[in-house]
């Protein structure tokens, strides 16, 4: 029994998984409330499980997996944001009268595949969760069939994601030849051995296009606005939340433990990832006028401020991207879920940033939290987001790097100015018509409950945070 | 001192109150407003009078570890202690002010006034490098929506100039805060009063400060934001920007550039010399030709603003008491202008210099306190822009006489300026009835204004009230930077007379 500890969440979740797709498929249409909770106690139960996970498990099954607290933290954060994708999802298939048990079930198996994402330690484990969680992705970005738009996002991601993975196993099958080996410690070694061959240099480079792609980072984002929107939006929140972290982590992991040696190399390729995709995603947002669009440049915006962590290495630079990360996450699933909020009269989703009008004075309590939401994504100070950011830029400043730090940090200027306008809108323009009532109790709690760990009172999980971002970014080394 | 946390009270006071006004209706929110306001500004009073001028630099000294590379951290100096001082005495004054001016969506626009007021206590107040931070840029939210939500016509432009203006010039300092940290080790500010970074390094944090300051304050040529601002916010609105955020620019010189990075500081006093002479002599012209009152009074402040650039930057012990006194009168001054302007503005819903005239006719109790705040601005002796601009200039003489000089341009064009914009205003024939029609000031603007022509008058009679709580830290400012303060052009030298003779008579 004790040799399955190690992968104790990932087993339940597939084991769970399945019974759910069996439930689904016997219960049809009127189980899915039921198959829809039943996951999301599936994923809180991993989550608590998490508590009890050997913490400090180096790599396990001939190095494929680790469940050290770097994966601990990576799942503290996806599971229960998988959860909460599933919650958001109440309320919004129903409607059209779609079939909505697979989306839980769907979102079950793309967790497994985080879950290993962020614990391989080989490039065959890692491609395998990859490969996991995106599959679930592509069918849930056109969930909804019957809508144009997210058939076409479907297509869009499956054909872009199919190139970038295929980008992805040619690195890995470059590293492999060249090293011999697949596993994260020894790719390290023979980083280590000597300076890095033309052939290992290829490898290493495909394989973070690769990962690129799957956190949105320039100059590989170009499906991100568009999956986004066409998307339906409980789909879009949980792509800009979990995967994305999942895919982060994973670059971290990879760049730390896989190729440490190599930093110099990797080290240029994240600096350029980062500033390029904090002044893209800054600068393409300003003409947006749908929320979902906007949002997926914001999501570009944010992730390169993760990179500037990673690009400034070390055990501080891994610390700041997982607090980073973490904040981030939170954030953008209030701020999404406020999203899901945005409907008409009839209960039809409006996207469009002006229909926020007047927010500020039919819905002050929505207004409010997404006001918060917003500052806390463009890092303004008092609001949480401020503080990941000042952590990364600590990071870069303390390994040297003040000028990225300083270019960094006029591109969250840039950025400003967007998330100004929707804050703009909301509080200072005339309202229009109003949005119609959502009642949804268990996201307006969600919601309230965000918001407060991103307001000031964040700031008292400054000292908790960080000592565990600290020790998880520890294990890596 | 005593075991309350006074400092944290000052600045949960006005959150507490702001949480409140969000819940009640317009009318009740005006009035927990106006009580917190009155309640913070005697725990103030009460806070001047336990402060022991002769004591511990540091007073009412709270430390509470929060995790990470952040602390709670307050404790103020006599610097500090004015300029909080001032910033509760305004407070209850712009409460009043928008008592019947402010008509839609009053309880936000309480509780945004009241969070700022607790931000700016917070700034004066923060002993943390980052904790001064996260409430001095905080500041800009609260003031963003009052600019956008309550503004005139223009006031989506003005308040995103004003954000991204000010969050522009913030950002490098943050750079700046990090590198101090990861080389000094520590974040607390009184620690870093007293390091010594590296003479090159200095030069780099101190620009990083200055971004930020100097679109604080602001200076030339990064003044641009302030008219359009001024302008479009409301009247309380106004005051509170040019009565104490301005002064955080101010502050933070006195805090972190100069006792921080002497040698960078002196380094650049050249530079800061000739962009206060330019801001003197050439926002003071702009003013003298503006047809707007309040874009006016803005300009104005610009060109005051550079009184307190010469005199810190002058690095002598009149220079910086006569910077910190013209900052707390200008607070008052520049505060009650623009409350001046709003009374006719209520009335009028004009600001329009043109449209006004002779109004010591029909309003002969504005005309009297306009005169007075006229006068106080113009630097006239008895009123309290006297002492600080007197300070100022002698402290520059020493520096350098050619700054000196452009100071005095700046006191001449000061008094063109407002003497003109008083005659349009309150003299001459009355051109227009509805101005003519007008109502003299009732018992409310009476309160508003009258304390504060009290407080001018009492700064310019007796400012050793005001002199004294700062005296022992500038002393200390001093001790810092003394060695490097720049040497004057103008210093009387030993002549060599000739010798005493007889004169033989014929």
């Amino acid at each position: 029994m004790s040799r399955f500890a190690p992968i104790l969440p990932e087993l339940i979740l597939s084991v769970g998984g399945t019974i759910l797709m069996l439930v689904a498929a016997f219960a049809g249409r009127r189980g899915s409330r039921l198959v829809s909770w039943l996951a999301v106690a599936l994923l809180l139960v991993v989550t608590v499980a998490l508590i009890g996970a050997p913490s400090h498990a180096g790599p396990v099954y001939d190095g494929l997996i680790a469940a050290d607290l770097f994966a601990s933290f990576g799942k503290a954060i996806i599971f229960p944001a998988s959860a909460v994708a599933i919650i958001a999802a109440h309320g919004w298939f129903e409607q059209d009268h779609e079939h909505s048990s697979e989306y839980a079930v769907l979102i079950v198996f793309a967790a497994v595949g985080m879950s290993v994402m962020v614990s391989a330690t080989s490039l065959i484990s890692l491609y395998v969760g990859l490969e996991l969680q995106s599959l679930a992705a592509y069918v849930l970005a056109s969930y909804r069939r019957t809508d144009e738009r997210s058939a076409e996002a479907g297509l869009k991601y499956f054909v872009l994601g199919a190139l970038a993975s295929g980008i992805l196993l040619y690195g890995i099958s470059l590293l492999y030849g060249f090293t011999g080996t697949t596993n994260f410690t020894g790719i390290a070694a023979a980083f280590g051995r000597e300076a890095p061959s033309l052939g290992l240099l290829f490898g290493l480079v495909f394989v973070l296009a690769g990962l690129a792609f799957k956190a949105s980072a320039v100059p590989f984002h170009m499906w991100t606005p568009d999956v986004y929107e066409g998307a339906p939006t409980p789909v879009t929140m949980f792509f800009s939340t979990a995967p994305k972290a999942a895919a982060v982590l994973l670059a971290t992991r990879l760049c730390i433990e896989g190729m440490g040696p190599a930093t110099d190399a990797w080290r240029q390729i994240m600096i350029f990832a980062a500033l390029a995709s904090i002044f893209l995603g800054g600068i393409a947002a300003y003409g947006q006028t749908n929320i979902k669009r906007l949002l997926a440049y914001s999501s570009i915006n944010n992730v390169g401020f993760a990179l500037v962590g990673l690009a400034a290495a070390g055990a501080q630079g891994a610390s700041s991207v997982l607090f980073y990360i973490a904040v981030y996450v939170v954030t953008n699933l209030g701020a999404f879920l406020c999203v899901l909020w945005m409907r008409d009269q009839k209960g039809q989703p409006v996207e469009s940033i002006d229909s926020l009008a007047g927010l500020s004075q039919s819905r002050p309590g929505m207004a409010a939290a997404l006001a918060i939401f917003m500052f806390s994504l463009a890092g303004i100070p008092p609001l949480f987001g401020f503080w990941p950011k000042l952590l990364v830029f600590q990071a870069a400043v303390a390994a040297g790097f003040a000028p990225l730090a300083v270019a960094a940090i006029l591109g969250t200027v840039i950025g400003a100015y967007y998330y100004l306008k929707i804050i703009k809108v909301m509080y200072m323009d005339e309202p229009g018509e109003p949005y119609g009532r959502v009642r949804e109790p268990v996201q307006g709690l969600l919601i309230l409950l965000a918001a407060l760990l991103i307001s000031p009172l964040g700031y008292l999980l400054i000292g908790a945070l960080g000592g565990l971002s600290d020790r998880a970014a520890g294990s890596l080394f | 001192m005593s075991g309350l946390p006074t400092l944290s009270i000052l600045i949960a006071l006005p959150l507490a109150a702001g949480a409140a006004c969000l819940m009640v209706k317009a009318n009740a929110a005006r009035w927990i407003a106006l009580i917190a306001t009155l309640v913070e500004f005697a725990l103030t009073i009460w806070l001047w009078q336990q402060f022991d001028p002769n004591g511990a630099q540091w007073q009412f000294a709270e430390s509470q570890p929060v995790g990470g590379i952040i602390g709670w951290k307050l404790g103020i100096d006599g610097i500090a202690l004015t300029l909080i001082a001032l910033t509760a005495f305004l407070m209850p004054i712009c409460i009043g002010a928008s008592w019947r001016s402010i008509e839609k969506r009053v309880p936000e626009y309480m509780a945004y006034f009241l969070l700022m007021e607790a931000l700016i206590m917070g700034s004066f107040s923060a002993q943390d490098l980052f904790l001064f931070y996260i409430f001095f840029e905080g500041g800009l939210i609260p003031m963003y929506l009052i600019i956008g939500v309550w503004g005139g016509a223009e006031r989506i432009k003005a308040s995103y100039k004003f954000f991204l203006y000010t969050l522009f010039g913030s950002v490098l300092m943050l750079i700046a805060m990090l590198y101090m940290r990861s080389v000094a080790g520590t974040s607390d500010i009184p620690a870093l009063m007293a390091y010594n970074f590296p003479k090159g390094a200095q030069t780099f944090l101190f620009l990083a400060f200055l971004a930020s300051f100097a679109v604080k304050l602001p200076m030339w040529p990064v003044h641009t934001w302030l008219p359009d601002a001024h302008v479009q916010a409301p009247t309380a609105g106004s005051v509170i920007l040019a009565g104490v955020l301005l002064k955080l620019g101010g502050y933070g010189f006195i805090r972190f550039s100069l006792p921080m990075f002497p040698d960078g500081s002196a380094q650049f006093v050249p530079l800061m010399f000739a962009l206060s002479a330019v801001a003197a002599i050439y926002t003071s012209l702009v003013a003298l030709v503006q047809t707007d009152m309040k874009k006016l009074i803005a300009y104005s402040s610009v060109a005051h603003m550079a009184f307190v650039t010469f005199g810190l930057f002058a690095m002598n012990r009149q220079g910086i008491e006569g910077a910190m006194m013209v900052m707390l009168g200008h607070g008052l001054v520049s505060g009650a202008l623009f409350l001046c302007v709003g009374v006719v503005y209520d009335r009028l819903h004009t600001r329009e210099i043109a449209r006004y005239g002779g109004l010591s006719d029909n309003m002969p109790g504005y005309a009297l306190l306009f005169m007075v705040f006229t006068m106080a601005s113009i630097g006239l002796p008895g009123t309290s822009n006297f002492v600080g601009e007197f300070l100022s200039m002698v402290g520059t003489y020493k520096a350098s006489t050619w700054a000196a000089i452009a100071a005095c341009f700046s006191t001449i064009l000061a008094a063109a300026y407002m003497l003109y914009l008083y005659w349009r205003i309150c003299f001459g024939t009355q051109r227009n009835a509805d101005a003519a029609a007008m109502k003299d000031i009732d018992l409310r603007e009476w309160w508003l204004l009258a304390p504060i022509a009290v407080a001018v008058f009492w700064m310019g009679l007796y400012p050793e009230s005001f002199l004294k709580p700062m005296r022992n830290d500038v002393g200390r400012l001093m001790a810092r930077m003394e060695r490097l303060a720049p040497k004057g052009d103008s210093l009387p030298t030993p002549g060599h007379p000739a010798a005493a003779k007889a004169e033989t008579h014929e």
